[in-house]
């Protein structure tokens, strides 16, 4: 495996105007803004961070789903390494065979006028990546078996399946044209426990099987923990701590973070967190407030984090933070 | 009067379908004290909401109640059979009146058009002598209480000008304004984000041990019921397979259905334990399972037993019952 990462960004943002005034500049959302980040092949990276961080946007972006407002994004598979900024049309088409996304609601997701099998089979069509019907037939059945799919069922319509069975479904429609890069956008929030262990086994065994790279979009930390190897933090667009998932976990640097994993209810009723509670919401992202984004929340907030920007810091090769204080700053006493 | 607020006995309830009858819930009994907070958990399908919704007699018109259901609630020194109340105006004293209701999605259950104040006015003055005035007067204050900034200002807004996190406070400030004996809180932090949800979870603990009024917390997060229940009731195709005390059944789960909830959910504090799904898939409500309903995912079925008899509630310790023969023959556990 060589070293380089199969995806990195330097200062991606994406901006969406707003509705048009009269007078005045154009108004902007800043929903991702500067984020530096790189995704090692085959890693299951883990996004977090609340409604409204960014998160799936950031998701997009690397899919090309959204314009690129500004800075680089890489992609380097070895086979071929592409500028997602500037892709040609040829490019582009074969991007979207490498990059693929899974849904959050398998419910929305599929359509309900479709057989299963139609469903697996609609990116092979569009995309024409097979020669014959009788070839994507064969394509259609080796990716429903990885994804532990009966055959029986392929003729079947979606409705006659539970959700578990659905997002089974969704993967392997993604998985269809071999993708490299996959993005699951919080793929397992809308299913019960026990659906949701099955399908995270699932996504993990295929990851193996097929050396895919995931950006596991979520917003449940235990699920993250549990699963992902690295984990970046996202505030209002912006990147605040990205570490390896140990790591993070042992030891957040960033305010936000600890605040985010001492919310977590924990299932032990006697272990009541010490941790500070949040206050306040997280401020609309139309007029991010300045300085640190999170200053307008943050127990420790000083005069520099109401102006300036923190830039982001690396506190070992793999752990980078964006904070002013994260040297000075002592969590021991509530550590315990 | 009993010393309980509400009893559930032998609930059994049935829809009337295209396909036949669908059993929902199957022979639940359960009791809650006055400023007892009960969770009520179970996967999707469970008969969770049907059991909570039975106790306003808000489901639809094709559900059936058994004649043995009997659903008793206790209020201002009498007793009222909710399940023989059948005019809306009899079910006034109950729905809104001694049993307020969260919704999960507050964005769906606030009119658009109508503004979150004439939400609150409107119940306040279905519900209570106050007349209009109180009832605006009232309301901001109730907003305020539970930690809405600017109440004034928030009570002319609409539904759609709040954040999720303030929408759902209204509708926690609307369902306590009626000062209700029972609040049944449906998946109540389910859309909200984790910081959020740490606040509202906050806020209506300190609102339970203000009005003393008992709660029905339905949840499919085992991490929210550890924290804020003090009885917790898993339910599993309608039928009410563990209940106790929330340390008990958190610590020792009796049932295999509770111990296979319990390891398909990631642990924080175990982050190398595998997760191992429950085997199989929920079985249709068509074809609800002869004897125990839970034998047909179950790891430790007995052939010849469990699909033959349905088991009884059996005691493994003070106050914690388990349907399950496998925990019987391990008898009742000693402390």
């Amino acid at each position: 495996m060589s070293d380089h990462p199969l995806i990195s960004t330097e200062d991606l943002s994406v901006s969406f105007p707003l509705g048009k005034s009269l007078f005045g500049p154009q108004q902007y959302i800043h929903a991702v803004a500067k984020i530096t980040l790189q995704i090692p092949r085959g890693s299951f990276f883990g996004l977090v961070g609340e409604s409204g961080s960014g998160k799936t946007t950031f998701g997009r972006a690397l899919l090309k789903a959204v314009p690129i407002s500004n800075g680089h994004v890489e992609y380097n598979d070895d086979e071929v390494d592409y500028n997602l900024e500037h892709l040609t049309k040829a490019e582009l088409k074969d991007y979207r065979k490498r990059a693929q996304l899974i849904f959050q609601d398998p419910y929305a997701a599929l359509s309900p006028r479709m057989t299963v099998r139609d469903i697996i089979a609609e990116p092979l069509e569009l995309m024409e990546l097979t020669s014959s019907r009788e070839e994507t037939d064969e394509k259609v059945r080796e990716i429903a078996a990885k994804c532990r799919l009966n055959l029986e069922h392929l003729r079947r319509f979606p409705h006659a399946f539970s959700g578990g069975q659905r997002q089974r479904i969704s993967i392997a429609r993604a998985l269809v044209s071999t993708p490299k890069f996959v993005v699951a956008d919080e793929s397992v929030a809308a299913l019960d426990v026990s659906i949701q262990a099955d399908v995270l086994n699932l996504l993990k065994e295929l990851q193996r099987e097929l050396g895919l790279t995931y950006l596991f979009i979520s917003h449940d930390l235990s699920v993250v923990a549990h699963v992902c190897d690295q984990v970046a933090v996202m505030y209002l667009g912006r990147l605040v701590e990205t570490a390896p998932t140990r790591e993070l976990f042992a030891g957040p640097k960033h305010p936000y973070t600890r605040a985010l994993l001492s919310a977590i209810p924990s299932l032990d009723p006697d272990h009541v967190s010490k941790a500070q509670k949040l206050e306040g919401e997280i401020p609309s992202p139309a007029s991010p407030p300045p300085g640190c984004k999170f200053h307008t929340r943050c127990p420790f907030a000083i005069d520099i984090c109401k102006t300036d920007e923190p830039v982001q810091e690396h506190v070992t090769e793999s752990h980078t933070i964006s904070c002013h204080r994260w040297k000075e700053l002592d969590y021991s006493d509530a550590a315990e | 009067m009993s010393e309980s607020l509400i009893k559930v006995e032998n609930l059994t309830l049935q829809f009337k379908t295209d396909e036949g009858l669908i059993t929902a819930v199957d022979d639940v009994s359960f009791e809650i004290a006055p400023g007892e907070v009960m969770g009520l958990v179970g996967e999707s399908g469970s008969g969770k909401s049907v059991t909570a919704k039975s106790l306003m007699k808000l489901n639809p018109g094709n559900a059936v109640y058994s004649p043995e259901s009997k659903i008793t609630l206790s209020t201002d020194g009498r007793d009222i059979e909710v399940l023989s109340l059948n005019t809306a105006s009899d079910l006034k004293v109950v729905r809104g009146g001694a049993i307020s209701m969260i919704f999960q999605e507050p964005m769906a259950s606030f009119a658009p058009a109508i503004t979150i104040g004439d939400h609150m006015v409107e119940q306040l003055l279905l519900h209570t002598d106050l007349n209009k005035k109180g009832a605006a007067d009232l309301s901001v204050e109730m907003l305020e209480r539970v930690g809405i900034s600017e109440a004034g200002k928030r009570f002319n807004q609409y539904a759609f000008e709040l954040s999720g996190g303030m929408r759902q406070r209204a509708m926690i400030a609307m369902a306590l304004s009626t000062k209700p004996k029972l609040l049944i809180a449906d998946e109540p932090t389910t859309a909200l984000d984790v910081t959020i949800q740490a606040q509202v979870l906050e806020l209506m603990k300190e609102l339970v041990a203000e009005f003393g009024m008992g709660i029905i917390f339905i949840t499919h997060d085992l991490g929210v019921v550890a924290q804020t229940v003090d009885k917790v009731a898993v339910m599993y195709l309608g039928r009410l397979v563990e209940q106790g005390p929330v340390r008990e059944v958190l610590h020792h789960p009796a049932h295999p259905y509770t111990q296979g909830l319990m390891d398909a959910l990631p642990k924080l504090e175990d982050l190398d334990a595998p997760l191992t799904p429950v085997a199989g898939d929920i079985p249709s409500p068509l074809e609800r399972p002869n004897g125990c309903v839970f034998h047909t995912r179950c790891p430790k079925y007995i052939a010849g037993r469990c699909d033959a008899a349905e088991p009884k509630p059996f005691g493994v310790f003070t106050d914690h019952n388990v349907s399950c023969f496998v925990a019987e023959d391990q008898g009742a556990r000693v402390a």
